[in-house]
């Protein structure tokens, strides 16, 4: 398959970007300015990001679309109200997550956000559960942009009145240049935002107008320290079709209903793993000292039994320190529990952390 | 102090006397982004020419430091290990990463020259 590239893509070569091949898209790791500036210039002011890789994935239908999306998304999606967002996943048959996404009900029906490496398999699994009267679409003719940071309100507001009315996981259309856009106040970095669905002919128009307000570009790089950091799952690492999200720590995003009731993918192991627990969950870790523990390093119990994996582990710019988040055996998640870490043959000390490891600012 | 030579796998050496002093090159740092963890072996240890002595880590990838030059190592640079963030600022300087007693000379002077290994980053952008 032929690398694809983003409408922003001459932008962010002019930017600086070094570029890395992801799902199928040339996409910038960093900018001239590297991960650890970009993802404090984030924290303290405001970046942007081109997530236009990810699929933006359109229903429209009835009541009835409700229910068959139900069926692989444990989300509560017949009482969402119009312009609420949930995150959310697609499960398969054994609970097994085969993407985590952000749903929107909208007008017609819902929007979803999918992962760019997952995003054609999910539309199949979807349509498997859908009827001929429901319309469906991945949108390519749209961009998606991720304004994130303390400023972001403050910015965007000035080229977009009325988006500080926006409350955390809502969204709504607005006005931009004789487009219309959708954005919604949400994102992945732990920091107060939006993501904002415009289309490819007005993108460059609104980048300019947020380089001219100082806002940084913020490449995959400063994406991942910055959603490590605020506890939040990658696809492809925390998550996979093998991990159910009661393993994930993530029982929080099915609906209340939902887990009552059931009635989706992989309902029966999961309605199990409510009342029993899981062998292993997920869990936040913070080495000792100045060591990473990078994905797939082994964890150890610190009577040097091998009692997990770590998914991701980078140096958190803004903790100041190495963190990681990993699987480990369920009795030895309780915040605090110290651990071992092999890196390069050697182990280290380390404990099971809180999560997030950087407090959230969202704007409820 | 010598001359510096340098490493295809990136790092330099100046040499004073049978010590040479080992890091890893401006250009390497530039690939490498952000360093934020560094280890560096302790004095005793010995290195082969080309065999792993030091590890360097960016927030994107770990990455290996190899001796260009077989020896003994006397010290390694604990400055570096405390604020691995000084190696971006001053890699070619007080950012070394460890000194060995050598053992053949003849590997030091088989190095590439600062030109050679200027025209070698040309050729080698990755």
């Amino acid at each position: 398959m032929e690398v694809q590239k983003t409408a922003l893509y001459n932008i962010h070569k002019n930017l600086g970007a070094k570029f890395v091949p992801f799902a199928g898209y040339e996409m910038p790791i960093q900018y001239k300015d590297g991960i650890v500036k970009e993802h404090i210039s984030t924290r303290t002011y405001a970046g942007f990001f081109d997530v236009s890789h990810m699929g933006q994935f359109f229903l429209e239908g009835d009541e009835t679309l409700s229910e068959a999306l139900e069926k692989i998304i444990p989300a509560d999606l017949k009482s969402l109200k119009i312009n609420h967002s949930k995150y959310s996943f697609l499960l398969n048959n054994n609970g097994g997550i085969i993407d985590d996404l952000i749903v929107t009900k909208t007008e017609k029906g819902f929007s979803i956000i999918l992962n760019a490496a997952c995003k054609e398999n999910d539309i199949k699994q979807i349509l498997k559960f859908l009827g001929n009267n429901h319309k469906h679409l991945l949108n390519n003719d749209l961009s998606l942009i991720a304004l994130q940071g303390p400023k972001s309100v403050e910015i965007l507001e000035k080229l977009i009145p009325g988006v500080s009315n926006l409350k955390f996981m809502t969204g709504n259309n607005f006005d931009f240049d004789n487009d219309n856009l959708y954005i919604t106040r949400s994102g992945y970095t732990g920091e107060d935002g939006f993501e904002i669905s415009i289309s490819n002919q007005k993108v460059e128009k609104l980048i300019n107008f947020l380089i001219l307000n100082e806002v940084k570009p913020i490449g995959l790089g400063a994406r991942d320290t910055l959603r490590l950091e605020a506890g939040l799952c990658l696809y492809g690492h925390e998550l996979n079709e093998k991990i159910n999200p009661i393993e994930a720590n993530l029982k929080w995003a099915i609906a209340k209903k939902r887990k009552d009731i059931g009635g989706f993918n992989g309902w029966d192991k999961i309605k199990n793993l409510l009342t029993t627990g899981s062998e292993k969950i997920r869990v936040g870790i913070k080495p000792e000292g100045k060591v990473i523990a990078r994905e797939n390093t082994k964890i150890f119990s610190t009577d040097d039994n091998e009692i997990g994996l770590v998914t991701s582990g980078t140096f958190g710019p803004s903790v100041n320190a190495p963190v990681a988040m990993g699987y480990v055996k369920s009795n030895f998640a309780k915040v605090g529990t110290p651990i071992k870490l092999e890196v390069r043959g050697k182990k280290y000390g380390g404990k099971v952390s809180e999560l997030p490891f950087y407090k959230k600012s969202y704007v409820k | 102090m010598s001359e510096k030579k340098f490493s295809k796998k990136h790092e330099w050496v100046s040499l004073e006397g049978d010590v040479a002093t080992v890091g890893i090159t401006k250009h390497a740092t530039e690939l490498l982004g952000d360093i934020v963890f560094a280890e560096v072996p302790d004095a005793g240890k010995s290195v082969e020419k080309e065999g792993q002595a030091a590890v360097v880590e960016s927030t994107k990838a770990a990455s290996d430091v190899y001796s260009p030059i077989s020896g003994e190592i006397t010290e390694g640079n604990k400055t570096i290990v405390d604020d691995p963030s000084s190696i971006n600022k001053d890699p070619e300087g007080a950012s070394w990463f460890f000194k060995l007693k050598i053992k053949d000379k003849g590997e030091f002077d088989s190095l590439m020259s600062k030109e050679e290994y200027e025209k070698f980053c040309k050729d080698n952008p990755n």
